[in-house]
């Protein structure tokens, strides 16, 4: 008996023990008793505002170092706070684990004081999730989680463990192996598969590489490059996987979907292989299904086979890691090409001419105010390719993915399938304790920023200076593009009046950041290069920029990649081009 | 659209259930019928999910379900190669005049009759869900008063026992296990 311990200690050394250096929370009443060790643990924890600052932390941390990221948040409210960042992390496929105190044992079910099913609640949005009960059980659910959450397709699991089997106390017994009956992802891809596939290339015309975050998450960005080189063909890189490839690198057209360049979108569209790499066929990516890509061949790699035909049938399907995927498509295509090499050249004539016609651009207000995309290209201009760039979600986060260039991966952060508002600050503050000599820039909307904040008062406690631009254009500013075009000017509750209220930069002053304020041109640079000079304490810029700015190029929900307009009512001229 | 069977073995644990009910829910799967119950191993349960899908859909459902954690293996029973039955009790009407005529066709169907009150007989049958159907309709004719019937339940022919095999293609039969711890910590 003598060597038993609680299962909060045992909780917190299977933690320590899963590697975890740093988590994000807020203590409360069912979680309390994890919080006693936790006291004297090497494990930083960082308290935050508002769990959902946690969660959103703990998907910054993981999405900069490859790392789970991990928060802890009491039951009930606590929990349910938890449930966005959830639902994001596993819609773009974030390692995450997070703790949450239950009530009881005894209690669940009687809906005891700060009572939820937060396991009913995250099934259908985490990966895989636990109710722990019985205090032995907790470093063996902390051990599965961390390897499911960073396994596989990466996702976020939930461990609650109900009060009492925190203070119980407990023999501690961390597995030294895990074997799980029902999870056995695959990790080398199958030779035939391989094999298909790199005749697949050899045998196209019009190839193009259609990259996904998957290429990020697998660490796979160098091999990439390998593959992409030996093939020749143009590389697309959607929202998720910006950085994965270099923005410079010749072969590169830029983002797919929505908000892509002309050149992405159309190769997408013209191609005869689509060579998909941890890319799922989002909707944002191929428009209106049955217009995408029609006379395509698809080869489809991911390590999940649930993507294999979700929304696109593929020809030749490979499961299996990125990784080593491209590492055995290398060889294989080479031995294609010593048979046959394919020619690209007219392939590369046409594309290249669209790129070179239809490079992303942005018009100057006429009124002599700022221009939000001016802003943001000159941050990532200033602030340079090492930097570390965090999105919210609207039309900042377009423009952020079009006008910073990312040469590397892990580089870029945003919110990209679930679409959550108020990422930037909070997934900032961890990507910045995970990359703490990195400058982190939180690329953030107003409307964003009203949301979550608070998290700067958790930086500017914590050392964790981050740098945040508030693209203040008084609007959430992409449902008003949306109103613009398609409601006839009708801005019904759009309108945010942030430009009188609040004042940013003293409200970054009340929390104990340095408050900046830009509204000229003239003082953009200057702003940028004072923000990126302050290296002790967290900085908010107010960039006054003009409200009307649209995001262009655009497909408009719902309609054909090939209606893609590259201003309001203007279509590129595809007579000029010969496709 | 067509109808499949698929016998699906879970992991023995809480929760498993809703797991399955949700990801059909969230996906837009319509189930027909589902039935879960204990396997030879304990540790080890048997889902049957009756749906109507389009062929490609299978895979696409069979996919999502894998992906749960909790899942083990699946497989489809196809009807040439295995025995799917329901269970039907039903309480029907009764009368001097009809006494026969019920027997009859509960005889017919290889059913039983296991209650009786000079208000009403219950009967038991077991079938495919067609034979079940069938005996349903002309029962009607006499009055049902109470219907209860279980999900399908399906068993394969010959030697083949589902959990073994599963185990083994898992590789869970060998020793081979995801040990490397390095993989995945922190």
């Amino acid at each position: 008996m003598s060597n038993q311990i609680t299962g909060a200690q045992s909780l917190v050394n299977a933690l320590e023990q899963a590697g975890v250096d740093v988590m994000f929370g807020i203590p409360g009443g069912a979680i309390l008793p994890a919080y006693d060790p936790i006291y004297d643990s090497k494990i930083r924890h960082i308290l935050v505002r508002h769990e959902q600052g946690a969660g959103h932390a703990a998907t910054g941390y993981a999405q900069v170092t490859g790392r789970v990221g991990v928060c802890i948040a009491t039951s009930g409210p606590g929990a349910t706070n938890l449930v966005t960042p959830l639902a994001d992390a596993q819609m773009d496929s974030v390692p995450v684990v997070a703790i949450t105190g239950q009530v009881p044992s005894a209690a669940i079910g009687t809906d005891a004081f700060q009572e939820a099913d937060i396991r009913g609640v995250t099934m259908p949005i985490t990966k895989h999730n636990y109710l722990v009960t019985d205090p032995r059980e907790i470093p063996k659910a902390i051990a599965e989680a961390f390897y499911i959450a960073n396994s596989g397709r990466p996702g976020p699991v939930l461990v609650d463990i109900a009060k009492d089997a925190l203070q119980k106390m407990t023999d501690y017994n961390y597995p030294s192996s895990i074997n799980l009956l029902g999870y056995k992802p695959q990790f080398e891809p199958d030779s035939q598969a391989i094999r298909d596939a790199a005749a697949l290339i050899a045998q196209s015309s019009k190839p193009v590489f259609y990259v996904g975050g998957g290429v990020i998450k697998a660490n796979a960005s160098q091999d990439l490059l390998k593959l992409a080189e030996l093939v020749g063909a143009p590389v697309v890189t959607t929202l998720m996987a910006r950085g994965a490839f270099p923005d410079s690198h010749h072969q590169h057209l830029g983002m797919p979907g929505m908000h892509g360049t002309v050149a992405a979108v159309t190769a997408l569209q013209k191609a005869d292989l689509l060579i998909t790499l941890g890319a799922r066929f989002d909707d944002r990516v191929t428009g209106k299904l049955s217009t995408f890509a029609v006379n395509a061949k698809i080869i489809h790699a991911d390590i999940d086979p649930a993507e294999i035909g979700k929304n696109r049938y593929a020809d030749v399907p490979v499961i299996g890691d990125l990784g080593p995927t491209i590492r055995a498509l290398i060889p294989a295509v080479e031995a294609e090409f010593k048979k046959n090499k394919p020619d690209f050249t007219t392939w590369w004539r046409q594309m290249g001419s669209l790129r070179e016609k239809y490079p992303l651009g942005y018009n100057e207000p006429s009124d002599g105010s700022l221009s939000p995309q001016y802003v943001i290209e000159r941050i990532g201009t200033l602030t340079g390719p090492d930097g570390i760039y965090v999105a919210g979600v609207g039309q900042h986060q377009m423009w952020a993915s079009q006008f910073v260039k990312y040469e590397k991966p892990r580089t870029w952060l945003n919110s990209g399938g679930l679409g959550t508002m108020g990422y930037a600050v909070p997934a900032a503050m961890g990507a910045k304790v995970g990359a703490p000599d990195t400058p982190v820039w939180a690329i953030d909307g107003d409307g964003c920023f009203q949301m979550t904040n608070q998290e700067l008062v958790t930086c500017a406690l914590n050392n964790i200076p981050i740098k945040v631009a508030v693209i203040n254009n008084e609007s959430l500013g992409m449902v008003r593009q949306w109103q613009t075009l398609f409601y006839q000017q009708r801005y019904s509750n759009t309108d945010l009046h942030s430009k009188r209220i609040p004042d940013f930069a003293k409200l970054a002053e009340a929390m104990g950041c340095v408050g900046l304020r830009c509204d000229s041109k003239s003082d953009v640079d200057k702003i940028i290069k004072e923000a990126n000079a302050i290296n002790d304490a967290p900085v908010v810029v107010d960039f006054n920029v003009h409200r009307d700015a649209m995001v262009w190029p655009m497909v408009a929900a719902g309609t054909s990649n090939d209606d893609i307009m590259i201003a309001k009512e203007m279509a590129p001229d595809w007579d000029s081009q010969e496709l | 659209m067509a109808q499949h069977t698929l016998s699906v073995l879970v992991e023995n644990s809480p929760g498993v259930l809703a797991r399955v009910a949700s990801l059909f829910s969230r996906r837009g799967y319509n189930i027909d019928s589902l039935a879960v119950g204990p396997t030879e191993n304990p540790a080890i349960s048997r889902m049957t999910i009756v749906l109507n899908l389009e062929g490609h859909a299978l895979d696409q459902v069979s996919a999502q379900l894998f992906k749960l954690v909790n899942v083990i293996g699946i497989q489809e029973m196809k009807p040439e190669d295995s025995r799917q039955r329901e269970l039907l009790m039903v309480k029907v009407k009764n009368s001097p005049q009809d006494r026969t005529s019920i027997a009859a066709l509960v005889a017919q169907y290889k059913g039983e009759i296991v209650g009786e009150t000079p208000a009403s007989l219950t009967i038991e049958t077991v079938g495919t869900s067609k034979d079940l159907a069938e005996l349903l309709t002309e029962l009607n004719k006499f009055g049902v008063k109470e219907l209860v019937q279980s999900g399908l339940i399906a068993i394969e022919d010959g030697d083949v026992t589902l959990v073994e095999r599963t185990l083994k293609e898992t590789g869970l039969a060998s020793s081979e296990s995801h040990s490397q711890t390095e993989d995945y910590q922190n």
